[in-house]
């Protein structure tokens, strides 16, 4: 008995593809989403590269020397200047750098500072050394702590000579006075040092190279990443309640009611279309909810920033809610729907950075996460909440989430095609 | 014939449709005049449902004419003037009857007072007034059945159609509808009645026509039907008290009689004379009768006469 019972459930399973696809496929794509995105292959370490902009205005031959050290660096990519192509000049200054950082166009900037060569690396007092200057955005509060430390190490395997000069400079200010000939015999053996081969430094115990942290964002507000979770998660939660809503106008086919709503003299593109201005607007409701409640609860601040919202609500909405009538256009029922709902929309979350930042997923997974809706209006909201940047800053993500409103919803009326006159 | 009010409400000549292998509709035509209540009969898979759907343009015919007070059914004319009420509760369950109204009226182009007054007579109309502000999905099975008719007819259409409005209603919603109806007739709304319900037919309809195998194979008033399908228009029938012997049945049966069981179906045209045979018959072979009955012949023996007795499903 009970086995036949277990029997019908396999039978129904079998026939139910959605519920299939559910138990089996879903869990396996998320689970390569997210292996890509923390493990990427085996044996490689879960921690992405962190780019960084790096300004050198000492032009010393030991400031070149830690630059190229940097650059060497596995675990960061340091770059001189922007990316080829983008119309900038080809090396950063500290203002371009500061720039970058605030338009999200790079996580940190690290800015070797003049006279770092007279002294960078010495045991002692901090209070004259010239402190290598970290331009963060306080969204990303990981990169700065990673950076500084790798500072330490870079300094210790590529500059060992000025680390042993440090040492000797500290031990006949501290030890008493070197003899000429101790003297003689150390800078001989020091010499040699930066032709040593890098890492035999040990494990830095930090603290030889001073490093001044500056946020060149959001010095005024509370907690960087409110805006970014109202975003992100408002547009997680828009997709599937629009998946949901879109599911009427399978009930509606499945009910008899459709065809009789195409029986009186609403055609199907009436229908599809006060299908998006209800969906619309109720995702837009829904965003506005969202970022009040941030604004009431966790003080993001709305101030200065309604124009800016009310673009973005506008345009996320409608893509969100062509993207629900794509879903039910395609779906055969309401079970094929939840199934094709949850698998694109929890997976467009992951990879559009809903659920974490964008900017902690390795490079690859950041490109990829701009096929999403998702990542656009993220990064939309925080061009308006964040980086306060101009309203003409918000045209490539108002372009592109238009763009995607127009295509689903065309390719939306063209699937439809199949609920009208046989 | 010239488009407009003086056309007749539903023409069709010839028409055809396929899905694929199946004949839907082999070349159907028919014409109702004004005011008219026409019984649309047949089998499941007869080609009742496509010829109804292509009325309300949900399907497109491959070839023939169909014309709605004149207009193709597409027609936004024809879509003013026609309305369906399908076999479904196509309802909106969450919203209240004076919602849903609302909703189709809008649909059928009705509004401010215009919809408002149509909501009104809907209301009273299928006898819901009292409960207009209830959940659709909280109404009884009979009271869904008159909103579902209720929102097929907010726009005051000339042509109805519909499609078993007493399917699974009670005898008292049934009387209801039936009201309805009537009505609707005094305004003279012409209506096809797709029903399996024979009894129903007979009462409510004008004229009657047969579909099977997507095709008209009989119409008319149903005497005439009666007339032109059985040749006669009354039936003995007889119930015997135990089995019937295998002479008594080859008796029977050399008379003209349908055996089944213990009962006995003769279609009767000379009925005083032929119910003095089969009781003499009975007499003979010594088998008692239970019950005996003289009945005018009905419309389901027509429909089993042209249709056949075999399963279609």
């Amino acid at each position: 008995m009970i086995f036949a019972v277990a029997k019908s459930r396999l039978w129904n399973l079998r026939h139910d593809r959605a519920a299939f696809v559910l138990a089996f496929i879903l869990p396996i794509v998320f689970f390569s989403i997210f292996a890509s995105i923390f493990g990427r292959g085996s044996g490689r370490s879960a921690t992405p590269r962190i780019r960084v902009a790096v300004v050198d205005e000492d032009h010393s031959p030991a400031s070149r020397r830690f630059v190229a050290a940097l650059k060497a660096e596995s675990a960061m990519k340091a770059q001189e200047g922007p990316d080829a192509g983008s119309g900038k000049p080809a090396v950063y200054t500290e203002a371009a750098a500061e720039a970058a950082v605030r338009a999200g166009e790079m996580p940190i900037a690290l800015v070797i500072p003049k006279g770092f060569a007279q002294g960078a690396i010495r045991f002692g007092p901090a209070s004259d050394r010239a402190k290598i200057l970290l331009l963060s955005d306080p969204s990303d509060p990981i990169a700065p702590q990673v950076l500084a430390g790798l500072i330490q190490k870079v300094a210790m395997t590529a500059m060992p000579d000025a680390l042993a000069r440090s040492g000797i400079d500290a031990l006949d200010r501290w030890g008493g006075n070197l003899t000429q000939e101790q003297r003689r015999v150390l800078e001989e053996n020091v010499a040699r040092l930066p032709n040593a081969p890098a890492g035999s430094a040990g494990d830095g115990s930090g603290g030889l190279i001073d490093v001044a942290l500056r946020d060149v964002l959001g010095q005024k507000k509370g907690n960087p990443m409110v805006a970014f979770y109202a975003a992100g998660l408002g547009v997680m939660f828009l997709l599937f309640s629009a998946a949901g809503a879109g599911g009427a106008l399978i009930e509606e086919a499945e009910s008899g009611t459709l065809d009789r709503i195409l029986s009186t003299q609403v055609t199907m593109s009436r229908l599809l279309a006060g299908k998006l201005v209800y969906l619309a607007g109720i995702a837009a409701a829904q965003l506005t909810v969202m970022f009040l409640w941030g604004s009431l609860v966790f003080g993001l601040s709305m101030r200065g920033h309604w124009i800016g919202f009310f673009i973005m609500t506008v345009v996320t909405a409608l893509a969100a809610s062509t993207f629900g009538l794509l879903l039910a256009a395609v779906s055969r029922s309401r079970m094929q729907l939840v199934a094709l709902s949850n698998l694109t929309v929890l997976a467009m979350s992951v990879v559009g950075g809903s659920m974490f930042p964008r900017f902690m997923m390795p490079e690859f997974m950041q490109k990829i996460g701009l096929l999403t809706l998702n990542a656009w209006a993220i990064d939309g909201f925080q061009k308006v909440f964040w980086r306060e940047e101009p309203l003409t800053h918000l045209w490539p993500q108002v372009l592109v989430l238009s763009a995607i409103s127009v295509v689903f919803f065309a390719l939306a009326r063209r699937i439809a095609r199949r609920w009208e006159a046989v | 014939m010239i488009p407009g009010m003086s056309a007749p409400p539903l023409e069709a000549l010839n028409l055809r449709k396929s899905f694929g292998e199946i004949t839907a509709l082999d070349g159907v035509s028919l014409e109702m005049p004004p005011g008219e209540i026409l019984g649309l009969l047949g089998p499941n898979g007869a080609g009742k449902t496509t010829l109804v759907r292509s009325v309300v343009g949900r399907v497109t015919p491959d070839s023939g004419t169909l014309r709605v007070f004149g207009h193709p059914p597409s027609d936004p004319a024809a879509t003013a003037s026609r309305g369906w009420v399908p076999q479904e509760i196509s309802l909106y369950p969450l919203l209240t009857p004076w919602e849903n109204l609302w909703t189709f009226g809008r649909y059928q182009g009705l509004s401010g007072a215009d919809l408002d007054r149509a909501i009104d007579r809907s209301l009273e109309w299928s006898g819901l007034a009292d409960r207009s502000k209830d959940r659709t999905s909280n109404l009884s099975g009979g009271m869904r059945r008159r909103l579902n008719m209720a929102a097929g007819t907010i726009h005051s259409p000339k042509l109805l159609l519909l499609d078993e409005p007493t399917v699974g209603v009670d005898p008292q919603s049934r009387e209801r509808i039936y009201t309805m109806i009537a009505e609707l007739k005094a305004q003279s709304v012409s209506i096809v009645y797709t029903t399996h319900y024979m009894e129903e037919a007979e009462r409510l309809c004008d004229r009657i026509a047969i579909i099977d195998h997507g095709r008209i194979i009989a119409a008319g008033t149903r005497d005439a039907l009666v007339r032109s399908t059985l040749g006669v228009n009354q039936t003995v029938r007889i119930e015997a008290e135990g089995p019937i012997g295998p002479t008594l049945r080859e008796k029977l049966e050399r008379m003209g009689a349908r055996v089944d069981g213990q009962g006995v179906l003769l279609l009767a045209a000379d009925p005083p004379r032929q119910i003095r045979d089969l009781l003499e018959g009975f007499h003979a072979e010594k088998t008692a009768i239970a019950d005996l009955s003289l009945k005018q012949a009905s419309l389901e023996e027509v429909f089993l006469h042209l249709t056949g007795r075999e399963l279609r499903e």
